[in-house]
Protein backbone atom coordinates (compact mmCIF):
# COMPACT_ATOMS: atom_id res chain seq x y z
CA UNK A 1 0.00 0.00 0.00
CA UNK A 2 2.71 2.42 1.10
CA UNK A 3 4.91 1.32 -1.80
CA UNK A 4 2.10 1.87 -4.28
CA UNK A 5 1.51 5.36 -3.04
CA UNK A 6 5.18 6.19 -3.38
CA UNK A 7 5.10 4.94 -6.95
CA UNK A 8 2.13 7.15 -7.81
CA UNK A 9 3.81 10.22 -6.30
CA UNK A 10 6.88 9.41 -8.35
CA UNK A 11 4.95 9.11 -11.61
CA UNK A 12 3.09 12.37 -10.94
CA UNK A 13 6.40 14.07 -10.23
CA UNK A 14 7.92 12.96 -13.52
CA UNK A 15 4.85 13.88 -15.54
CA UNK A 16 4.72 17.31 -13.96
CA UNK A 17 8.42 18.12 -14.37
CA UNK A 18 8.38 16.79 -17.92
CA UNK A 19 5.31 18.79 -18.93
CA UNK A 20 6.65 22.02 -17.45
CA UNK A 21 9.99 21.43 -19.16
CA UNK A 22 8.23 20.85 -22.44
CA UNK A 23 6.44 24.20 -22.10
CA UNK A 24 9.81 25.80 -21.42
CA UNK A 25 11.36 24.62 -24.65
CA UNK A 26 8.17 24.73 -26.72
CA UNK A 27 8.94 28.14 -28.29
CA UNK A 28 12.28 26.82 -29.52
CA UNK A 29 10.78 23.60 -30.83
CA UNK A 30 8.15 25.65 -32.57
CA UNK A 31 10.76 27.81 -34.27
CA UNK A 32 12.81 24.81 -35.38
CA UNK A 33 9.80 22.94 -36.72
CA UNK A 34 8.44 26.07 -38.41
CA UNK A 35 11.68 26.44 -40.31
CA UNK A 36 10.82 23.17 -42.08
CA UNK A 37 7.30 24.26 -43.03
CA UNK A 38 6.38 26.05 -46.24
CA UNK A 39 6.54 29.78 -45.51
CA UNK A 40 2.88 30.39 -46.36
CA UNK A 41 1.72 27.71 -43.93
CA UNK A 42 3.76 28.69 -40.86
CA UNK A 43 1.10 30.87 -39.29
CA UNK A 44 -1.95 29.09 -40.67
CA UNK A 45 -0.75 25.84 -39.08
CA UNK A 46 0.90 27.49 -36.08
CA UNK A 47 -0.71 25.21 -33.51
CA UNK A 48 0.61 21.97 -34.99
CA UNK A 49 4.25 21.22 -34.39
CA UNK A 50 4.85 18.72 -37.19
CA UNK A 51 5.09 20.17 -40.74
CA UNK A 52 2.59 18.80 -43.26
CA UNK A 53 5.15 18.99 -46.02
CA UNK A 54 8.70 18.77 -44.84
CA UNK A 55 10.81 21.23 -46.85
CA UNK A 56 14.35 22.60 -46.85
CA UNK A 57 13.42 25.46 -49.15
CA UNK A 58 13.59 28.00 -46.31
CA UNK A 59 17.20 27.13 -45.64
CA UNK A 60 18.08 27.59 -49.31
CA UNK A 61 16.23 30.92 -49.47
CA UNK A 62 17.62 32.24 -46.22
CA UNK A 63 21.17 31.24 -47.01
CA UNK A 64 21.14 33.64 -49.98
CA UNK A 65 21.23 36.46 -47.45
CA UNK A 66 20.85 40.14 -48.24
CA UNK A 67 22.22 42.41 -50.95
CA UNK A 68 24.15 39.59 -52.59
CA UNK A 69 25.94 38.73 -49.33
CA UNK A 70 25.15 35.16 -48.33
CA UNK A 71 24.87 33.82 -44.81
CA UNK A 72 28.13 31.94 -45.40
CA UNK A 73 29.89 35.31 -45.13
CA UNK A 74 27.96 36.27 -41.99
CA UNK A 75 28.81 32.98 -40.31
CA UNK A 76 32.45 33.33 -41.31
CA UNK A 77 32.56 36.83 -39.82
CA UNK A 78 30.94 35.69 -36.58
CA UNK A 79 33.32 32.76 -36.27
CA UNK A 80 36.34 34.97 -36.90
CA UNK A 81 35.34 37.61 -34.33
CA UNK A 82 34.26 35.07 -31.70
CA UNK A 83 37.33 32.87 -31.98
CA UNK A 84 39.94 35.64 -32.03
CA UNK A 85 38.27 37.48 -29.14
CA UNK A 86 37.90 34.26 -27.15
CA UNK A 87 41.54 33.22 -27.57
CA UNK A 88 42.57 36.69 -26.43
CA UNK A 89 40.25 36.67 -23.45
CA UNK A 90 41.36 33.27 -22.20
CA UNK A 91 45.10 33.81 -22.63
CA UNK A 92 45.24 37.30 -21.16
CA UNK A 93 42.88 36.41 -18.31
CA UNK A 94 44.94 33.38 -17.35
CA UNK A 95 48.16 35.41 -17.07
CA UNK A 96 46.44 38.15 -15.08
CA UNK A 97 44.80 35.56 -12.86
CA UNK A 98 48.19 34.01 -12.15
CA UNK A 99 49.51 37.41 -11.10
CA UNK A 100 46.57 37.92 -8.75
CA UNK A 101 46.57 34.42 -7.30
CA UNK A 102 50.29 33.83 -6.75
CA UNK A 103 52.16 37.14 -6.43
CA UNK A 104 52.12 39.92 -3.89
CA UNK A 105 52.93 43.33 -5.26
CA UNK A 106 52.22 46.95 -4.38
CA UNK A 107 48.82 48.09 -5.64
CA UNK A 108 47.41 44.57 -5.84
CA UNK A 109 44.41 45.36 -3.67
CA UNK A 110 43.42 48.40 -5.71
CA UNK A 111 43.86 46.53 -8.95
CA UNK A 112 41.79 43.62 -7.68
CA UNK A 113 39.05 46.02 -6.63
CA UNK A 114 39.18 47.57 -10.11
CA UNK A 115 38.74 44.12 -11.58
CA UNK A 116 35.66 43.46 -9.43
CA UNK A 117 34.29 46.88 -10.36
CA UNK A 118 34.75 46.11 -14.05
CA UNK A 119 32.54 43.07 -13.54
CA UNK A 120 29.78 45.35 -12.32
CA UNK A 121 30.35 47.87 -15.09
CA UNK A 122 28.44 46.50 -18.03
CA UNK A 123 28.76 47.12 -21.74
CA UNK A 124 25.61 49.22 -21.95
CA UNK A 125 26.94 51.92 -19.64
CA UNK A 126 30.23 51.98 -21.52
CA UNK A 127 28.54 51.97 -24.93
CA UNK A 128 28.67 55.69 -25.58
CA UNK A 129 32.01 56.44 -23.83
CA UNK A 130 33.73 53.65 -25.71
CA UNK A 131 32.18 54.60 -29.01
CA UNK A 132 33.50 58.15 -28.72
CA UNK A 133 36.94 56.86 -27.77
CA UNK A 134 37.13 54.34 -30.62
CA UNK A 135 36.02 57.04 -32.99
CA UNK A 136 39.00 59.12 -31.89
CA UNK A 137 41.24 56.11 -32.50
CA UNK A 138 39.65 55.66 -35.96
CA UNK A 139 38.52 52.16 -35.08
CA UNK A 140 34.85 52.58 -35.96
CA UNK A 141 33.92 50.51 -39.01
CA UNK A 142 36.52 47.82 -38.33
CA UNK A 143 36.59 44.74 -36.12
CA UNK A 144 39.20 46.28 -33.82
CA UNK A 145 36.73 47.40 -31.08
CA UNK A 146 35.24 43.89 -31.10
CA UNK A 147 38.61 42.17 -30.71
CA UNK A 148 41.47 44.26 -29.28
CA UNK A 149 40.02 45.03 -25.82
CA UNK A 150 39.50 41.32 -25.18
CA UNK A 151 43.25 40.72 -25.49
CA UNK A 152 43.66 42.92 -22.39
CA UNK A 153 41.56 40.85 -19.97
CA UNK A 154 38.87 43.53 -19.74
CA UNK A 155 36.17 41.06 -18.69
CA UNK A 156 36.64 40.72 -14.95
CA UNK A 157 34.42 37.65 -14.90
CA UNK A 158 37.07 35.49 -16.53
CA UNK A 159 39.91 36.82 -14.39
CA UNK A 160 37.82 36.16 -11.30
CA UNK A 161 36.91 32.64 -12.42
CA UNK A 162 40.53 31.73 -13.12
CA UNK A 163 41.96 33.42 -10.01
CA UNK A 164 39.68 31.24 -7.91
CA UNK A 165 40.76 28.19 -9.86
CA UNK A 166 44.49 28.87 -9.47
CA UNK A 167 44.05 29.41 -5.74
CA UNK A 168 42.80 25.85 -5.59
CA UNK A 169 46.08 24.49 -7.04
CA UNK A 170 48.42 23.45 -4.19
CA UNK A 171 51.25 25.93 -3.60
CA UNK A 172 53.66 23.09 -2.85
CA UNK A 173 53.97 22.56 -6.60
CA UNK A 174 55.21 26.14 -7.03
CA UNK A 175 57.64 25.80 -4.17
CA UNK A 176 59.09 22.57 -5.54
CA UNK A 177 59.58 24.15 -8.96
CA UNK A 178 61.18 27.23 -7.38
CA UNK A 179 63.70 25.07 -5.54
CA UNK A 180 64.51 23.36 -8.83
CA UNK A 181 65.37 26.77 -10.27
CA UNK A 182 62.16 27.65 -12.08
CA UNK A 183 61.42 31.39 -12.47
CA UNK A 184 58.00 32.92 -11.74
CA UNK A 185 57.24 32.89 -15.44
CA UNK A 186 58.44 29.32 -15.76
CA UNK A 187 56.06 28.31 -12.96
CA UNK A 188 53.20 29.82 -14.93
CA UNK A 189 54.23 28.19 -18.18
CA UNK A 190 55.20 24.75 -16.89
CA UNK A 191 52.94 24.24 -13.89
CA UNK A 192 49.97 26.56 -13.59
CA UNK A 193 49.07 26.80 -17.29
CA UNK A 194 48.77 23.03 -17.87
CA UNK A 195 46.85 22.58 -14.60
CA UNK A 196 44.32 25.32 -15.26
CA UNK A 197 43.10 23.92 -18.57
CA UNK A 198 39.65 22.97 -17.18
CA UNK A 199 38.98 26.56 -16.12
CA UNK A 200 40.18 27.77 -19.51
CA UNK A 201 37.71 25.45 -21.23
CA UNK A 202 34.91 26.83 -19.07
CA UNK A 203 36.07 30.35 -19.89
CA UNK A 204 36.27 29.65 -23.62
CA UNK A 205 32.74 28.31 -23.68
CA UNK A 206 31.29 31.38 -22.01
CA UNK A 207 33.40 33.80 -23.97
CA UNK A 208 32.57 32.17 -27.29
CA UNK A 209 28.86 32.13 -26.61
CA UNK A 210 28.81 35.74 -25.44
CA UNK A 211 30.84 36.93 -28.42
CA UNK A 212 28.66 34.92 -30.78
CA UNK A 213 25.50 36.51 -29.39
CA UNK A 214 27.01 39.98 -29.17
CA UNK A 215 24.63 42.38 -30.85
CA UNK A 216 25.33 45.76 -29.29
CA UNK A 217 29.02 45.87 -30.28
CA UNK A 218 28.34 44.81 -33.85
CA UNK A 219 25.46 47.27 -34.14
CA UNK A 220 27.72 50.16 -33.14
CA UNK A 221 30.95 49.35 -34.92
CA UNK A 222 30.24 47.30 -38.04
CA UNK A 223 28.68 49.30 -40.85
CA UNK A 224 29.19 47.31 -44.05
CA UNK A 225 26.81 44.46 -44.91
CA UNK A 226 29.61 42.15 -46.02
CA UNK A 227 31.25 42.57 -42.61
CA UNK A 228 28.11 41.82 -40.58
CA UNK A 229 28.17 38.99 -38.05
CA UNK A 230 25.17 36.68 -37.85
CA UNK A 231 23.47 38.55 -35.01
CA UNK A 232 23.32 41.75 -37.02
CA UNK A 233 22.32 39.98 -40.23
CA UNK A 234 19.36 38.35 -38.46
CA UNK A 235 18.09 41.74 -37.42
CA UNK A 236 17.70 42.64 -41.10
CA UNK A 237 14.83 40.16 -41.28
CA UNK A 238 13.01 42.50 -38.89
CA UNK A 239 13.66 45.70 -40.81
CA UNK A 240 10.48 47.13 -42.27
CA UNK A 241 12.08 47.35 -45.73
CA UNK A 242 12.82 43.63 -46.01
CA UNK A 243 10.19 41.28 -47.38
CA UNK A 244 8.74 39.17 -44.61
CA UNK A 245 9.92 35.68 -45.50
CA UNK A 246 9.30 34.15 -42.10
CA UNK A 247 10.37 30.70 -43.20
CA UNK A 248 13.81 31.94 -44.18
CA UNK A 249 13.99 34.01 -41.02
CA UNK A 250 13.27 31.02 -38.76
CA UNK A 251 15.67 28.85 -40.76
CA UNK A 252 18.57 31.27 -40.28
CA UNK A 253 17.64 31.93 -36.66
CA UNK A 254 17.74 28.17 -36.06
CA UNK A 255 21.18 27.92 -37.65
CA UNK A 256 22.42 30.86 -35.58
CA UNK A 257 21.58 29.18 -32.26
CA UNK A 258 23.02 25.86 -33.40
CA UNK A 259 26.60 26.50 -32.15
CA UNK A 260 25.37 27.47 -28.67
CA UNK A 261 23.04 24.46 -28.47
CA UNK A 262 25.76 22.07 -29.67
CA UNK A 263 28.27 23.46 -27.16
CA UNK A 264 25.63 23.19 -24.47
CA UNK A 265 24.92 19.53 -25.09
CA UNK A 266 28.53 18.48 -25.61
CA UNK A 267 30.16 20.48 -22.83
CA UNK A 268 27.33 20.77 -20.31
CA UNK A 269 29.57 19.62 -17.47
CA UNK A 270 31.96 22.56 -17.84
CA UNK A 271 29.12 25.06 -18.19
CA UNK A 272 27.29 23.90 -15.11
CA UNK A 273 30.51 23.91 -13.10
CA UNK A 274 31.37 27.40 -14.31
CA UNK A 275 28.02 28.78 -13.25
CA UNK A 276 27.81 27.07 -9.90
CA UNK A 277 31.37 27.90 -8.86
CA UNK A 278 31.43 31.51 -10.03
CA UNK A 279 27.75 32.19 -9.59
CA UNK A 280 27.31 34.28 -12.68
CA UNK A 281 24.87 34.61 -15.51
CA UNK A 282 24.87 32.29 -18.49
CA UNK B 1 80.28 43.43 -18.36
CA UNK B 2 77.24 43.44 -20.60
CA UNK B 3 76.43 39.91 -19.66
CA UNK B 4 76.45 40.76 -15.99
CA UNK B 5 74.02 43.63 -16.50
CA UNK B 6 71.66 41.39 -18.41
CA UNK B 7 71.65 38.90 -15.63
CA UNK B 8 70.81 41.50 -13.02
CA UNK B 9 67.89 42.69 -15.12
CA UNK B 10 66.74 39.14 -15.36
CA UNK B 11 67.07 38.71 -11.63
CA UNK B 12 65.18 41.93 -11.06
CA UNK B 13 62.34 40.67 -13.21
CA UNK B 14 62.26 37.38 -11.35
CA UNK B 15 61.03 38.72 -8.03
CA UNK B 16 57.54 38.16 -6.74
CA UNK B 17 56.88 41.88 -7.00
CA UNK B 18 57.81 42.38 -10.62
CA UNK B 19 56.26 39.08 -11.67
CA UNK B 20 52.98 40.23 -10.16
CA UNK B 21 53.13 43.63 -11.77
CA UNK B 22 54.11 42.22 -15.16
CA UNK B 23 51.53 39.46 -15.17
CA UNK B 24 48.69 41.80 -14.30
CA UNK B 25 49.93 44.43 -16.76
CA UNK B 26 47.47 43.45 -19.54
CA UNK B 27 44.55 44.15 -17.22
CA UNK B 28 46.08 47.43 -15.98
CA UNK B 29 46.50 48.64 -19.55
CA UNK B 30 43.10 47.35 -20.66
CA UNK B 31 41.32 48.85 -17.68
CA UNK B 32 42.89 52.27 -18.25
CA UNK B 33 42.64 52.29 -22.05
CA UNK B 34 39.18 50.78 -22.52
CA UNK B 35 37.34 51.85 -19.39
CA UNK B 36 38.86 54.76 -17.50
CA UNK B 37 39.91 56.87 -20.50
CA UNK B 38 36.56 56.51 -22.32
CA UNK B 39 34.69 57.22 -19.09
CA UNK B 40 36.69 60.42 -18.58
CA UNK B 41 36.15 61.55 -22.16
CA UNK B 42 32.43 60.98 -21.89
CA UNK B 43 32.31 62.78 -18.55
CA UNK B 44 33.67 65.84 -20.35
CA UNK B 45 31.25 65.39 -23.26
CA UNK B 46 28.32 65.17 -20.88
CA UNK B 47 28.94 68.87 -20.21
CA UNK B 48 29.09 69.68 -23.93
CA UNK B 49 26.90 70.26 -26.93
CA UNK B 50 28.09 67.47 -29.14
CA UNK B 51 26.69 65.48 -32.06
CA UNK B 52 29.69 63.47 -33.39
CA UNK B 53 29.87 65.49 -36.63
CA UNK B 54 30.84 68.86 -35.16
CA UNK B 55 33.44 69.43 -32.45
CA UNK B 56 32.14 69.59 -28.86
CA UNK B 57 31.26 72.98 -27.37
CA UNK B 58 31.27 73.32 -23.60
CA UNK B 59 27.76 74.08 -22.39
CA UNK B 60 27.90 73.58 -18.64
CA UNK B 61 24.94 71.84 -17.05
CA UNK B 62 22.71 72.21 -20.11
CA UNK B 63 22.40 68.46 -20.74
CA UNK B 64 21.45 67.79 -17.13
CA UNK B 65 18.89 70.61 -17.12
CA UNK B 66 17.43 69.13 -20.29
CA UNK B 67 17.15 65.78 -18.51
CA UNK B 68 15.14 67.31 -15.67
CA UNK B 69 12.66 68.73 -18.16
CA UNK B 70 12.61 65.68 -20.41
CA UNK B 71 9.36 63.76 -19.84
CA UNK B 72 10.58 60.83 -21.95
CA UNK B 73 13.54 60.46 -19.57
CA UNK B 74 11.16 59.93 -16.63
CA UNK B 75 9.06 57.59 -18.73
CA UNK B 76 12.09 55.40 -19.57
CA UNK B 77 13.16 55.35 -15.91
CA UNK B 78 9.68 54.23 -14.92
CA UNK B 79 9.56 51.53 -17.61
CA UNK B 80 13.02 50.23 -16.71
CA UNK B 81 12.25 50.11 -12.98
CA UNK B 82 8.94 48.39 -13.61
CA UNK B 83 10.62 45.81 -15.84
CA UNK B 84 13.41 45.06 -13.35
CA UNK B 85 11.23 45.05 -10.24
CA UNK B 86 8.70 42.64 -11.74
CA UNK B 87 10.96 40.37 -13.76
CA UNK B 88 13.86 39.83 -11.33
CA UNK B 89 11.87 38.54 -8.30
CA UNK B 90 9.65 36.42 -10.56
CA UNK B 91 12.72 34.91 -12.13
CA UNK B 92 14.21 34.11 -8.73
CA UNK B 93 10.97 32.54 -7.48
CA UNK B 94 10.75 30.29 -10.54
CA UNK B 95 14.45 29.45 -10.26
CA UNK B 96 14.01 28.42 -6.62
CA UNK B 97 10.87 26.35 -7.23
CA UNK B 98 12.42 24.45 -10.12
CA UNK B 99 15.69 24.00 -8.23
CA UNK B 100 13.76 22.39 -5.35
CA UNK B 101 11.93 20.16 -7.81
CA UNK B 102 15.14 19.02 -9.49
CA UNK B 103 17.03 18.61 -6.23
CA UNK B 104 15.75 15.10 -5.84
CA UNK B 105 18.06 13.24 -8.15
CA UNK B 106 16.66 10.60 -10.47
CA UNK B 107 17.91 9.08 -13.71
CA UNK B 108 16.19 11.85 -15.64
CA UNK B 109 17.63 14.80 -13.67
CA UNK B 110 20.30 15.56 -16.26
CA UNK B 111 17.75 15.81 -19.06
CA UNK B 112 15.34 17.89 -16.97
CA UNK B 113 18.09 20.28 -15.96
CA UNK B 114 19.04 20.70 -19.62
CA UNK B 115 15.42 21.45 -20.59
CA UNK B 116 15.06 24.21 -18.02
CA UNK B 117 18.49 25.65 -18.58
CA UNK B 118 18.50 25.73 -22.40
CA UNK B 119 16.46 28.97 -22.69
CA UNK B 120 19.07 30.84 -20.63
CA UNK B 121 21.84 29.76 -22.97
CA UNK B 122 20.30 31.33 -26.04
CA UNK B 123 17.82 33.80 -24.52
CA UNK B 124 19.97 36.86 -25.16
CA UNK B 125 20.40 36.17 -28.85
CA UNK B 126 18.83 38.03 -31.72
CA UNK B 127 17.33 34.74 -32.92
CA UNK B 128 15.19 34.45 -29.81
CA UNK B 129 14.23 38.12 -29.99
CA UNK B 130 12.84 37.78 -33.51
CA UNK B 131 11.13 34.54 -32.51
CA UNK B 132 9.47 36.32 -29.58
CA UNK B 133 8.23 39.07 -31.86
CA UNK B 134 6.49 36.45 -34.02
CA UNK B 135 5.11 34.53 -31.04
CA UNK B 136 3.20 37.58 -29.83
CA UNK B 137 2.25 39.01 -33.23
CA UNK B 138 -1.40 39.24 -34.30
CA UNK B 139 -1.29 35.94 -36.21
CA UNK B 140 1.35 34.48 -33.89
CA UNK B 141 1.44 31.29 -31.87
CA UNK B 142 0.10 32.75 -28.61
CA UNK B 143 -3.03 34.13 -30.26
CA UNK B 144 -3.55 30.91 -32.21
CA UNK B 145 -3.35 28.80 -29.05
CA UNK B 146 -5.64 31.10 -27.09
CA UNK B 147 -8.18 31.10 -29.93
CA UNK B 148 -8.17 27.33 -30.12
CA UNK B 149 -8.91 27.43 -26.38
CA UNK B 150 -11.97 29.56 -27.05
CA UNK B 151 -10.85 33.20 -27.14
CA UNK B 152 -12.98 35.21 -29.59
CA UNK B 153 -10.51 37.49 -31.39
CA UNK B 154 -6.76 37.86 -31.47
CA UNK B 155 -5.07 40.35 -29.16
CA UNK B 156 -2.44 42.85 -30.33
CA UNK B 157 -0.04 42.01 -27.49
CA UNK B 158 2.74 44.19 -28.87
CA UNK B 159 0.45 47.04 -29.86
CA UNK B 160 -1.23 47.64 -26.50
CA UNK B 161 0.45 49.82 -23.88
CA UNK B 162 -0.85 47.51 -21.14
CA UNK B 163 0.49 44.23 -22.53
CA UNK B 164 3.61 45.11 -24.56
CA UNK B 165 5.92 45.34 -21.54
CA UNK B 166 4.72 41.93 -20.34
CA UNK B 167 6.02 40.21 -23.46
CA UNK B 168 9.50 41.46 -22.47
CA UNK B 169 8.98 40.47 -18.83
CA UNK B 170 7.94 36.95 -19.83
CA UNK B 171 11.01 36.67 -22.04
CA UNK B 172 13.23 37.69 -19.09
CA UNK B 173 11.54 35.32 -16.62
CA UNK B 174 11.80 32.47 -19.14
CA UNK B 175 15.58 32.65 -18.73
CA UNK B 176 15.69 31.65 -15.06
CA UNK B 177 18.06 28.74 -15.78
CA UNK B 178 21.35 30.17 -14.54
CA UNK B 179 19.84 31.30 -11.23
CA UNK B 180 18.35 27.83 -10.93
CA UNK B 181 21.78 26.22 -11.29
CA UNK B 182 23.20 28.51 -8.61
CA UNK B 183 20.32 27.60 -6.27
CA UNK B 184 20.83 23.90 -7.00
CA UNK B 185 24.47 24.01 -5.98
CA UNK B 186 23.60 26.05 -2.87
CA UNK B 187 20.88 23.55 -1.91
CA UNK B 188 23.40 20.72 -2.08
CA UNK B 189 25.54 22.46 0.53
CA UNK B 190 22.82 22.46 3.18
CA UNK B 191 23.67 19.56 5.53
CA UNK B 192 20.93 16.92 5.78
CA UNK B 193 21.58 16.67 9.52
CA UNK B 194 19.73 19.98 9.96
CA UNK B 195 16.57 18.52 8.44
CA UNK B 196 16.91 15.38 10.55
CA UNK B 197 17.24 17.44 13.70
CA UNK B 198 14.20 19.51 12.71
CA UNK B 199 12.16 16.36 12.09
CA UNK B 200 13.09 15.01 15.49
CA UNK B 201 11.87 18.29 16.96
CA UNK B 202 8.59 17.82 15.12
CA UNK B 203 8.87 20.43 12.37
CA UNK B 204 6.75 19.81 9.28
CA UNK B 205 7.95 20.21 5.69
CA UNK B 206 6.67 23.75 5.42
CA UNK B 207 8.48 24.85 8.59
CA UNK B 208 11.64 23.14 7.42
CA UNK B 209 11.48 25.06 4.17
CA UNK B 210 11.07 28.47 5.85
CA UNK B 211 13.37 27.97 8.80
CA UNK B 212 16.16 25.99 7.17
CA UNK B 213 16.17 25.99 3.38
CA UNK B 214 15.15 29.58 2.73
CA UNK B 215 17.15 30.98 5.59
CA UNK B 216 20.37 29.30 4.51
CA UNK B 217 19.75 30.34 0.92
CA UNK B 218 19.47 34.05 1.68
CA UNK B 219 23.15 34.78 0.84
CA UNK B 220 22.65 33.12 -2.55
CA UNK B 221 19.38 34.97 -3.09
CA UNK B 222 21.07 38.24 -2.25
CA UNK B 223 23.91 37.62 -4.67
CA UNK B 224 21.49 36.69 -7.42
CA UNK B 225 19.36 39.70 -6.69
CA UNK B 226 22.31 42.09 -7.07
CA UNK B 227 23.56 40.58 -10.33
CA UNK B 228 20.12 40.20 -11.90
CA UNK B 229 19.01 43.69 -10.91
CA UNK B 230 22.04 45.20 -12.63
CA UNK B 231 21.34 43.12 -15.71
CA UNK B 232 17.66 43.93 -15.53
CA UNK B 233 18.38 47.63 -15.70
CA UNK B 234 20.53 47.13 -18.74
CA UNK B 235 18.30 45.03 -20.98
CA UNK B 236 18.84 46.26 -24.51
CA UNK B 237 18.73 43.79 -27.41
CA UNK B 238 15.26 42.42 -26.69
CA UNK B 239 13.70 45.85 -26.43
CA UNK B 240 15.46 47.18 -29.53
CA UNK B 241 14.35 44.28 -31.69
CA UNK B 242 10.97 43.26 -30.29
CA UNK B 243 9.25 46.54 -29.44
CA UNK B 244 11.63 49.44 -30.19
CA UNK B 245 9.95 51.17 -27.26
CA UNK B 246 6.54 51.09 -28.91
CA UNK B 247 3.68 51.65 -28.34
CA UNK B 248 3.78 55.22 -26.99
CA UNK B 249 7.16 54.63 -25.28
CA UNK B 250 5.49 52.13 -22.95
CA UNK B 251 8.41 49.71 -23.38
CA UNK B 252 11.20 52.21 -24.01
CA UNK B 253 14.11 51.07 -21.85
CA UNK B 254 16.64 53.56 -20.53
CA UNK B 255 19.51 51.98 -22.47
CA UNK B 256 17.57 52.06 -25.73
CA UNK B 257 16.68 55.72 -25.18
CA UNK B 258 20.35 56.43 -24.54
CA UNK B 259 21.21 54.69 -27.80
CA UNK B 260 18.57 56.60 -29.74
CA UNK B 261 19.67 59.98 -28.39
CA UNK B 262 23.33 59.35 -29.12
CA UNK B 263 23.26 57.62 -32.45
CA UNK B 264 19.91 58.33 -34.08
CA UNK B 265 18.89 61.79 -32.86
CA UNK B 266 22.42 63.24 -32.89
CA UNK B 267 22.51 64.34 -29.22
CA UNK B 268 25.68 62.53 -28.26
CA UNK B 269 26.46 64.92 -25.42
CA UNK B 270 23.02 64.27 -23.94
CA UNK B 271 23.57 60.54 -24.40
CA UNK B 272 26.86 60.75 -22.49
CA UNK B 273 25.06 62.56 -19.66
CA UNK B 274 22.38 59.83 -19.63
CA UNK B 275 25.10 57.17 -19.41
CA UNK B 276 26.62 58.84 -16.35
CA UNK B 277 23.25 59.13 -14.63
CA UNK B 278 22.67 55.43 -15.36
CA UNK B 279 25.99 54.57 -13.78
CA UNK B 280 25.14 56.59 -10.68
CA UNK B 281 21.73 54.87 -10.47
CA UNK B 282 23.24 51.40 -10.70
CA UNK B 283 25.81 52.25 -8.05
CA UNK B 284 23.03 53.58 -5.83
CA UNK B 285 20.85 50.48 -6.23
CA UNK B 286 23.79 48.17 -5.61
CA UNK B 287 24.58 50.17 -2.48
CA UNK B 288 20.99 49.88 -1.24
CA UNK B 289 21.02 46.12 -1.83
CA UNK B 290 24.23 45.80 0.17
CA UNK B 291 23.11 48.22 2.89
CA UNK B 292 19.90 46.26 3.50
CA UNK B 293 21.78 42.98 3.41
CA UNK B 294 22.11 42.58 7.17
CA UNK B 295 18.35 42.99 7.62
CA UNK B 296 17.44 39.74 5.92
CA UNK B 297 20.54 37.82 4.91
CA UNK B 298 21.63 35.02 7.20
CA UNK B 299 25.36 35.09 7.89
CA UNK B 300 25.69 32.84 10.92
CA UNK B 301 27.43 30.01 9.14
CA UNK B 302 26.35 26.41 9.44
Amino acid sequence: MMKNRKKIVNVVYHIFVCAAGFIMIYPLLWMIMSSFKETSTIFTTATSLIPEHFTLENYANGWKGFAKVSFATFFKNSLFISIVATVGTVLSSSIVAYGFARCNFPGKKILFAAMLASMMLPAQVLMIPQYLWYQKLNWVGSYLPLIVPYWFAVQGFFVYLMTNFIEGIPRELDEAAKIDGCSYYGIYRRIIFPLMVPSMITGSIFSFMWRWDDFLGALLYVNKTEKYPVSLALKMFCDPSSSSDYGAMFAMATLSILPAVLIFFCLQKYLVEGISTSGLKG
Amino acid sequence: MKKKKQRTLRQKLNTERSAGILCTLPFTIGFLAFMIVPMCISLYYSFCDYNILTPPVFSGLKNFKRMIEDSVFYQTLFVTFKFAIISVPLRLVFALIVAMLLFKSTKMTGIYRAMYYLPSIIGGSVAVAILWKRLFSLDGLINKILMSLGMKESVAWLGDTRTAIWTLIILAVWQFGSSMLIFLSALKQIPTSLYEAARVDGANGWQQFWKITLKLLTPTIHFNLVMQMINGFLAFTQCLIITQGKPLNSTLFYTVYMYQQSFLFGSTGYGAALAWVMLALIAFITWILFATKKLWVYDGGL
